[in-house]
């Protein structure tokens, strides 16, 4: 594990970036808000201003504030259904690579089957049948947006794991006679890691938008600030109509904000997994420094040996 | 032959699993949901419309569960789908007027984005390492735009300020439906700009796959290959693009779900009728049969559209013809 290094590419960099100042956002947003974000005695349908940085909604409320506000609760559910999902996927895709046989089949069916169904269907239906406290609940709503995300990373789990099983390290270690539990923990467990990581991503990308779109629908609760619930007031307000582009926009792009930024990051951990597509991904400025073509060539994989003086070694 | 019969299997499986699903959750659900709205409902609807809901859900009937779950399927293969309680209308009725209306805006904006999407994908994999790599943050940030925000800006932008296009609704109010020129004429009209936010939103997502399927098949000998014998690049990119489109396709019927869920909510922005637009109203006014019977269909449907995706995989790649291919 020595080697594990993501590519330091712009992409990365600007989604570790943004990551951390999301996160900053979600700690500090509610101490930085300058109004309370219920508070609606401003005038309503204000356009920005030094007072308002982001105007006013249509009730008179702060829309700076809101979005400030909004950040925490938003990322704390996309995160611990991320963070769920993923054990689940762990659980189910390991075991079902490393185990083989029957096991596999049955717990392949079962994922199959949590992939087919469309998740936000099945989602409504789920969080309208919760009894009426549970259903704005946001451990209870990261738990069932859990429950219908983890299917993804079983399965990419699984063929990581299937395809590690059979390694000549893995064998080596089983032939010592290492226990079973060492071999998935300590063998093979390392080598998932950037899977693991990019499927955590994924899931935590997946749990934001869709716990927004729950809000966006005012299935959570309407008056918690989320940037879902931001949306759900200026569509019930007709604010698109009205062209408050203010009100509208910022929750929108904060959202594909914190998308971009996982997805960004996503792209290094494939990078990394996949050699061959690091060759667009190197800048331009290392390419000119180790002599490399501009363009890679056809049918050639040019891998830079970036701690060498040598030119890049094509093979 | 294998491979699409295994997959047929899966989605039979998927389905009896929605089915039962779809039969338990109400009645194994905590706090009892049905008995809360029949309480609820006590006075607002008519006495027998209590105990078409109650039988429904097999309330007060003292029946085994086994019993039940008999009736239900049963009912279901009738295409019973129970009563809508705020539309007072059969379910299986509604569906059945409104569904073609969701297949019809889903359908073509899935083929259109997979299709544009991919042929992006490939040039810009074939391109890789210029400056056109600068569309990959932007498309990456068009990605994670949820659907119906960007429906939202799009009506706010081009319909409400520039005027290009109708604000709302599936047709011109003035036209009777119909099988005349003029009326189809206006579907069309205003289908597009709830078709380009889906394709917009969605296009990404081909897009990069495409882009790195092909940056990773180019570096194959084949196409190292074809270009020592001399081939016009164009072939030489067309014969790149034909092998690394099949993870593509493969993926079709894994994010037909994801597409359909995202899309749903389109309808819902931009008032067009449809099962999306029943789904939020089903869910607003507490209607359980209709949003079951809306889970129902949409999932079934889904299903039907994965099989479709996997018999085009099957019909490309040839390896999945060969007895002793697996998975």
């Amino acid at each position: 594990m020595k080697n594990f290094q993501v590519p330091r590419s712009p992409k990365v960099i600007f989604g570790l970036a943004g990551l951390a100042l999301f996160i900053l956002l979600t700690i500090v947003g509610p101490w930085l808000a300058p109004y309370d974000p219920s508070f609606s005695g401003f005038l309503p349908n204000v356009a920005p201003s030094w007072k308002h940085l982001l105007g006013t909604t249509g009730q008179g409320q702060d829309v700076f504030s809101q979005l400030l506000v909004g950040c925490r609760s938003t990322m704390v559910v996309g995160f611990i259904a991320g963070f769920v999902a993923t054990v689940i996927s762990i659980v189910i895709g390991v075991a079902s690579g490393y185990l083989g046989g029957k096991a596999d089949e049955g717990l392949s069916v079962l994922s199959n089957v949590f992939l087919a169904i469309p998740g936000l269907p099945l989602l409504i239906v789920l969080n309208s049948y919760l009894p009426t406290g549970q259903q704005t609940n946001p451990l209870v709503i990261g738990f069932v947006i859990a429950l219908t995300g983890w299917a993804w990373g079983a399965r990419v789990l699984r063929a990581q794991t299937l395809s590690l099983r059979d390694r000549d390290f893995v064998e080596a270690a089983r032939i010592i006679g290492e226990k079973r539990g060492r071999i998935m923990f300590g063998e093979i467990g390392p080598n998932l890691l950037p899977i693991l990581t990019s499927s955590l991503l994924f899931t935590i990308l997946y749990s934001v938008g869709v716990y927004t779109t729950l809000a966006f629908l005012g299935l959570t609760n309407v008056s918690t600030w989320n940037w879902g619930t931001m949306l759900y007031w200026a569509q019930s307000s007709n604010a698109g109509l009205a062209n408050e582009w203010w009100w509208i926009g910022p929750p929108g792009i904060m959202i594909a904000l914190i998308g971009t930024s996982l997805a960004l990051i996503n792209f290094g951990i494939d990078e990394f997994i996949n050699p061959r597509l690091r060759a667009g991904g190197i800048s331009a400025k290392a390419r000119r420094k180790s002599g490399a073509p501009r363009r890679p060539r056809l049918g050639m994989t040019p891998v830079l040996r970036v701690t060498s003086k040598a030119g890049p070694t094509n093979d | 032959m294998k491979l699409l019969i295994r997959r047929f299997s899966l989605y039979l499986i998927t389905a009896w699993v929605a089915i039962t699903a779809n039969f338990l959750l109400p009645r194994l659900m905590p706090g009892n949901p049905i008995e809360q709205l029949i309480a609820k409902l006590q006075g607002r609807v008519t006495p027998q419309m209590i105990r078409a809901i109650k039988l429904q859900f097999g309330q007060g009937l003292n029946q085994p569960l086994v019993v039940q779950y008999w009736h239900y399927v049963t009912g279901l293969a009738h295409g019973q789908l129970g009563e809508s309680i705020t539309l007072s209308q059969p379910v299986s009725q509604i569906l059945g007027g409104q569904i073609w209306w969701t297949i019809g805006l889903i359908g073509t904006a899935a083929i259109l984005s997979f299709l544009i999407g991919t042929t992006l994908g490939v040039l810009f994999g074939w391109t890789r390492g210029s400056r056109l790599d600068v569309v990959i943050p932007a498309a990456t940030f068009l990605q994670s735009l949820p659907y119906y925000f960007l429906g939202t800006i799009l009506i706010m932008y081009f319909a409400g300020h520039l005027h290009w296009f109708p604000i709302m609704n599936a047709y011109d109010p003035a036209q009777t439906p119909g099988w005349s020129w003029s009326y189809i004429a206006s579907v069309l009209r205003y289908g597009e700009l709830p078709i380009l936010s889906i394709v917009l939103s969605s296009l990404a997502g081909w897009m990069l796959g495409m882009r790195n399927m092909m940056v990773t098949t180019i570096s194959e000998d084949f196409v190292l290959m074809a270009v020592a014998k001399g081939l016009p690049r164009r072939k030489v990119m067309w014969h790149a693009a034909r092998n690394a489109v099949l993870p593509s396709v493969a993926n079709l019927a894994l994010t037909i779900g994801f597409l359909v869920s995202g899309s749903l909510l389109v309808e819902q922005v931009f008032n067009y009728p449809g099962v999306g637009n029943l789904l939020v109203n089903a869910v607003g006014n507490e209607d359980y049969p209709l949003l079951q019977g809306i889970f129902l269909l949409v999932t079934l449907t889904v299903l039907g559209a994965n099989f479709l995706a996997d018999a085009l995989y099957y019909i490309l790649d040839p390896r999945t013809r060969s007895s002793r291919h697996q998975q």
